[in-house]
C-alpha cells in the first residue's frame, strides 16, 4: 500500500455565478490502488466540500461517473490512478451543457432514451395464468450484449456525429432501441423503427466507432448501429418494392 | 418522425464495401505478380480482352465499377460531413455525379468491346 501526492486539475463551474469555466489544482494524497473516484472523494472529504460531482456505486454498475479524463471519456471509478502520470485532467463529459463542476445537464439524452421507447412492449396482451414468454439461449444470445448498457453516456461524449448534430439520438439510445427490436418477446419494433430509422437516426452515424472504443461495458454501439442500419435497409427495399408484404 | 430515405445510397455504399473489401487484395496482389516477374496466363492481354469481351465478364465488371465508384461517392460524402463541412446536398449531388459518371463511362467502354 503506497501512497503518491496526485495533481489533479478539475474543472469548476457554477453558472449562476461564474462568467466561464476554470480550472482549479488540487494536490491529493492518494493510495496508489485508487481511481479518480476516490481521489475526488478525497478531496470532497477533506479538501474542498464545494466541489460537485455525480457517482453512486463505485463499481462501473450504476453509470453515474462519467467524466473527460485528460480528455478522453471514462468512467471516474473504472480510471486507475497509476495509469496517469504528471497532473490528471478531471472534466465534465464533453457535449453536454454543465450544470456545476462536473455535473451535466442530462435532459436531452433522458429525451432521446424516452423517444425509442426502451422496454419490451409485448407483441400481444396475455393474462398472467398464460404464463412465461418463453426464450431459447439463441435468441437471447441475439441481443444480451444491448443489455449491458448503463446509460453513462460516455459515448456521447466521444461520438463526434453528436457534437456536430446534436438532435441525433445517438449510440445508448439506438443500441438500446435495437436490444429491444431483436428480442423475440417485443412487438414495438414498427414504432421504434419511425425514430431511429429517421434522419436524426441512426442515418446520421457516420460510423466513426468512437462510441464501442469508450463503452466501458463492451456494449459495441457502433457494432449495434450498423445493424440497424442493415435491418432499416432491408426495411426499406420491402416497404417500396413490396409493399404487399408488409407485416 | 419519418423514415430516411437513405437506405438507397447506403445500401448500394454497403455493398460496395463488402464488394471492395474482397476485391482490392486480389487486384493489389494481381497487379504486383507481374512486377515480381510472374506473369500468369490468365493476365495476359488477350485473356482479359476475352473475359471483357464476354457478355458474364461485362455484367462482372460494370457490378464490380459501379459499386466500387458509389461507394467511394458515399465514403467521401461522409468524409466530407464528418471534417465539418456543411453542404451536404451540394456535396451529395458532386460526389454522386461522378460516380454516375464513371459508371456510365464503364458502359460505355464495356459496350465497345
Amino acid at each position: 500500500m503506497s501512497e503518491r501526492i496526485v495533481e489533479l486539475e478539475v474543472l469548476r463551474f457554477n453558472p449562476e455565478t461564474d462568467a466561464e469555466p476554470r480550472f482549479q489544482r488540487y494536490s491529493v494524497p492518494c493510495m496508489n490502488e485508487w481511481v479518480v473516484l476516490d481521489a475526488l472523494n478525497h478531496v470532497k472529504e477533506a479538501i474542498d466540500p464545494t466541489l460537485s460531482y455525480r457517482w453512486s456505486c463505485h463499481m462501473a454498475v450504476c453509470g453515474s461517473c462519467g467524466m473527460m479524463i485528460n480528455g478522453e471519456p471514462k468512467l471516474a471509478c473504472k480510471a486507475f490512478l497509476r495509469a496517469y502520470d504528471g497532473v490528471i485532467r478531471v472534466e465534465p463529459l464533453a457535449n453536454f451543457p454543465i450544470q456545476r463542476d462536473l455535473v451535466t445537464v442530462i435532459d436531452d439524452f433522458i429525451t432521446k432514451l424516452k423517444r425509442v421507447k426502451p422496454y419490451l412492449v409485448p407483441k400481444s396482451d396475455q393474462p398472467v395464468e398464460a404464463g412465461e414468454f418463453r426464450q431459447t439461449p439463441a435468441e437471447l444470445k441475439r441481443y444480451k450484449q444491448y443489455t449491458l448498457c448503463i446509460n453513462c453516456m460516455l459515448c456521447y461524449a466521444a461520438c463526434p456525429e453528436y457534437a456536430l448534430v446534436p438532435k441525433f439520438i445517438g449510440p445508448a439510445a439506438i443500441s438500446l432501441a435495437h436490444r429491444y427490436n431483436e428480442d423475440s418477446r417485443d412487438g414495438g419494433r414498427e414504432e421504434r423503427q419511425q425514430e431511429i430509422a429517421s434522419g436524426e437516426g441512426v442515418w446520421e452515424c457516420s460510423f466513426v466507432g468512437a462510441c464501442s472504443e469508450v463503452c466501458p461495458e463492451h456494449v459495441d454501439p457502433a457494432g449495434a448501429l450498423q445493424q440497424v442500419k442493415i435491418r432499416s435497409t432491408v426495411d426499406w427495399y420491402q416497404e417500396h418494392l413490396m409493399p404487399w408484404s408488409k407485416k | 418522425m419519418a423514415k430516411s430515405n437513405k437506405p438507397i445510397v447506403w445500401g448500394l455504399f454497403a455493398a460496395g464495401g463488402t464488394v471492395t473489401a474482397f476485391i482490392t487484395p486480389v487486384l493489389v496482389l494481381l497487379t504486383l505478380l507481374p512486377v515480381v516477374g510472374v506473369m500468369p496466363e490468365l493476365l495476359v492481354y488477350d485473356n482479359l480482352h476475352a473475359f471483357a469481351g464476354h457478355w458474364v465478364g461485362k455484367l462482372l465488371l460494370f457490378g464490380v465499377i459501379f459499386l466500387v465508384l458509389w461507394h467511394a461517392a458515399h465514403r467521401l460524402r461522409i468524409t466530407l460531413h464528418d471534417f465539418g463541412v456543411r453542404a451536404d446536398s451540394a456535396v451529395a449531388v458532386i460526389v454522386y455525379l461522378a460516380a454516375a459518371a464513371g459508371t456510365l463511362a464503364a458502359a460505355y467502354f464495356l459496350l465497345r468491346i
